[in-house]
């Protein structure tokens, strides 16, 4: 009896042991296919992500190209010429004359923020943003005009040094993501003066918070000048802000007088500084560097005509002077306007700006175009680690790039990249994290994530959620090549069967819609396949259509102004420069002969015509651009919120 | 022309883990990568086929050129079969040592990082937390693969 209780027992013991192992085996595959799958989703945005970021450099060449040729276009400049060339027309030292008469009323219950700011400002604006209040314009405009004038003291790079007592912490990008900032602020205390940060650079677009974390960020630095430090981003540049959501943000919170405020922010932008040196070792810059990196040039060019990263030098001595001309007839005071020999950064100078502002590391050895984003490039071990012994650094820390754990380590432990913007792409999509530097000790690295709700939730929910919003969008980008998806996949189909095989359908996706992804791998979700395996290419666009405002309005026409609207968004907000968000219709046929004639694009300009004669609803000779674009809209068939997920901004 | 299609698939799976775009992918995704292609290692069997495709001198990363036969024989040899639903069922049933069709929190959590091949923490919390019913802290297993078998398909 005893012996056969034993044996029973080792027995259950074993069993136990495999039924435990069958289990786990089972579980770890479940879970490595969903890993899989979210990863599949996480490469979905970000192609895109870059690939939008390509399309803002191709637009940046639009407008060199309209730049160029300006006097050929229309006889006076375009409205959209002389809001490109308009320099600071505010640039007076008169704070009433810049604030003009705003007032604050008495029934305003936010924040009030008093002048010289303290630590007790920082807190009150903490509290108050928590509650969703707004700050109001004339306290924005206030602390916006303080801080440009501290933020014009400093030097191109601002040399900081730590101490045995003094650490230092690194925040990467933050987007908007107030959440984000509050909870560093909670894990990691305020800034003061034992508390030194450094923010590296892309503070606004994308979250819905991107004035909020401005302000917490400005009235930070001006009550620590000294220790909260600021580096400018790829996204502290008001056309990025255009497409990317922090004019809008800014339009819709502050109907009076947002004009007014983007206006200054897109002074400060100029004046932030372009990076950090710590204690002579460590170089603090937002994208990377290049093999021509000169950081002995960097620290003289003047950093303030840097105004978009987006608009290159022209190399135009009409323009050139026109720029002058206007910048001496509207500085207030003498002294104030530039008297150096131009009003543009050398070609040289800006390219060394947007190499930092925009590259990104690599494993491959060498200095490459970075070709996913259009702007800056690619730089391998070799080059870091020559830029690091040419200028006796040690080690680079830059942001720019979302890591699914916050930050990365690569180049031999020499470059860091620190992202602070948690669920970045979608919720659960990657953890946010902050560095703490000290005197001689190694870096240590902080990771969070936020979450809405209390508890996360399962993986498996969080993965599809992810996943159908990746699929969307894709699916988005291929209806806004419907055409040349079709044109692709009938050249192939020489039997006119409408199938062609998964080989050649997934090279024809790639090479039309550009995004390098795994599209074998995508197609249960995109396509239908029959028993042979053979791509039924049409049923891809089956359950999504473009929303047609009109009957006039054709397939290519639509194609065409769904595909390019954030482009031509961005076009006429510029030209819109009183931001009334009316052009006229003049203006908007010249805009669109010039813009299909760079951008090679066939449209018949009569079917153009009487779609734009439609949407002149008032008849007055002019078009609410906004509306107009709305009104192109992706439908998702079986989608119960049937609204397209990538509205222009 | 299943080989081939096998090498498309397998491409396919390890290109997007290839982050540097120069075909090798970190060892530590090495684990996802097969599991998503559909087989199912042991751990103990994951170590092996690692030392297979591993450099002589492990640098941590995988390249594709060694990775691509190794796997391609995986597939061929249907090797490491996802367990089928009643294997995984009876070896829930065999865990609910008192047969009472569900399993608590914290008898799944024993057996889960005690036995076999042990759990890592983060694994068990992902699997309670789409596992475990919070108003009964315990886990109704048939009802559990049955969820899990449809988000699969």
């Amino acid at each position: 009896m005893g012996c056969s209780s034993s044996s029973t027992k080792i027995n259950s013991a074993k069993n136990a042991l495999k039924a435990a192992l069958v289990i786990q085996n089972w579980y770890r595959g479940y879970r490595a296919r969903l890993k899989a799958r979210q990863h599949y989703a996480l490469t979905i945005f970000q192609s895109i992500e870059y690939a939008d970021e390509q399309g803002q450099m191709q637009l940046s060449n639009f407008f060199s190209f309209m730049l160029e040729n300006y006097r050929k276009i229309q006889n006076d400049d375009p409205a959209i010429v002389t809001r490109l060339l308009e320099t600071n027309l505010q640039d007076s030292q008169n704070k009433h004359a810049y604030m003009g008469l705003i007032e604050v009323p008495d029934s305003y219950d936010g924040p009030r923020l008093k002048f010289p700011l303290t630590f007790t400002d920082i807190d009150l604006l903490l509290k108050a943003f928590q509650q969703q209040q707004i700050l109001h314009a004339y306290y924005v405009l206030e602390v916006l005009f303080e801080a440009k004038k501290v933020l014009k003291q400093m030097p191109n790079f601002t040399h900081i040094q730590t101490s045995p007592y003094k650490e230092i912490t690194v925040c990467g990008d933050l987007h908007g993501k107030l959440e984000d900032l509050l909870l560093i602020f909670y894990k990691n205390g305020l800034p003061s003066v034992n508390n030194q940060y450094v923010f590296n650079g892309d503070f606004v677009d994308r979250g819905k918070n991107s004035t909020e974390i401005l302000m917490i960020l400005l009235v930070s630095f001006l009550v620590y000048p000294n220790e909260l430090h600021l580096n400018r981003g790829n996204h502290e540049d008001f056309m990025m802000n255009l497409r990317y959501g922090f004019t809008r943000e800014i339009l819709q919170k502050y109907k009076l007088h947002g004009k007014k405020i983007l206006k200054s922010v897109e002074e400060i932008y100029t004046w932030l500084p372009i990076g950090t040196i710590i204690d002579n070792e460590i170089l603090i810059i937002h994208g990377g560097i290049s093999e021509s990196t000169d950081l002995n040039l960097l620290h003289q060019i003047q950093r303030n005509k840097m105004k978009s990263v987006l608009m290159p030098p022209v190399s135009n001595r009409e323009f050139d002077s026109s720029l002058k001309n206007k910048a001496s007839s509207s500085s207030a005071t003498p002294g104030t306007s530039e008297d150096s020999s131009s009003e543009q950064l050398t070609k040289h100078e800006w390219e060394q700006i947007v190499d930092l502002l925009w590259s990104d590391p690599k494993g491959r050895k060498g200095c490459y175009p970075n070709t996913s984003r259009g702007g800056g490039c690619y730089f391998g071990p070799d080059i870091t680690a020559k830029i690091l012994n040419k200028n006796q650094l040690k080690m680079i820390i830059r942001s720019h790039e979302c890591k699914p754990d916050g930050y990365d380590i690569c180049h031999d432990g020499k470059v860091i990249t620190i992202f602070s913007a948690s669920n970045y792409y979608d919720e659960g999509s990657n953890r946010g994290a902050y560095i703490k530097l000290c005197y001689n000790t190694a870096p240590r690295f902080f990771q969070y994530q936020v979450t809405t709700t209390s508890c996360l939730n399962p993986l498996h929910q969080r993965v599809a959620t992810m996943e159908n919003r990746a699929i969307k969008i894709l699916k988005e980008r291929m209806i806004s090549q419907k055409t040349d998806l079709i044109n692709a996949f009938q050249l192939r189909d020489h039997s006119k069967t409408g199938k062609i095989s998964l080989a050649q359908w997934a090279f024809s996706m790639e090479s039309v819609l550009e995004l390098k992804l795994p599209w074998r791998s995508l197609r249960s979700h995109l396509v239908k396949t029959d028993s042979d395996g053979n791509v039924d290419y049409m049923s891809s666009f089956q359950d999504v259509h473009i929303e047609r405002p009109m009957e006039e309005a054709t397939s290519p026409l639509v194609e065409t102004l769904y595909r390019y609207r954030s482009d031509l968004n961005i076009i006429f907000n510029i030209m819109d420069s009183d931001h009334s968000g009316l052009i006229s219709m003049e203006e908007f046929r010249t805009m669109w002969k010039l813009f299909t004639y760079h951008y090679n694009v066939q449209i018949d300009d009569s079917q153009f015509d009487e779609v734009i004669n439609k949407m002149d609803v008032n008849k007055d000779g002019s078009i609410d651009f906004n509306e107009f674009f709305m009104a192109f809209h992706v439908v998702h068939k079986y989608d119960k919120n049937a609204t397209d997920i990538t509205l222009p901004n | 022309a299943i080989v081939a299609d096998f090498h498309k698939k397998i491409k396919d799976a390890f290109e997007v883990f290839d982050h540097e775009s120069n075909n090798t992918v970190d060892v530590r995704e090495i684990g996802t990568i097969i599991r998503s292609l559909g087989c199912c290692p042991t751990e103990g069997e994951l170590h092996d086929l690692i030392a297979e495709v591993e450099e002589e001198e492990p640098t941590g990363f995988i390249r594709y050129e060694k990775f691509l036969p190794v796997m391609t024989k995986v597939l061929l040899e249907r090797k490491y079969r996802p367990i089928p639903e009643d294997v995984l069922l009876r070896a829930f049933e065999v865990l609910d040592t008192a047969k009472h069709g569900f399993l608590t929190k914290e008898e799944l959590i024993k057996y889960m990082t005690e036995e076999g091949e042990p759990f890592s923490q983060e694994e068990m919390e992902e699997m309670l937390s789409a596992a475990i019913d919070p108003e009964s802290n315990s886990i109704n297993y048939k009802e559990y693969i049955t969820m899990m078998v449809i988000d699969e398909n």
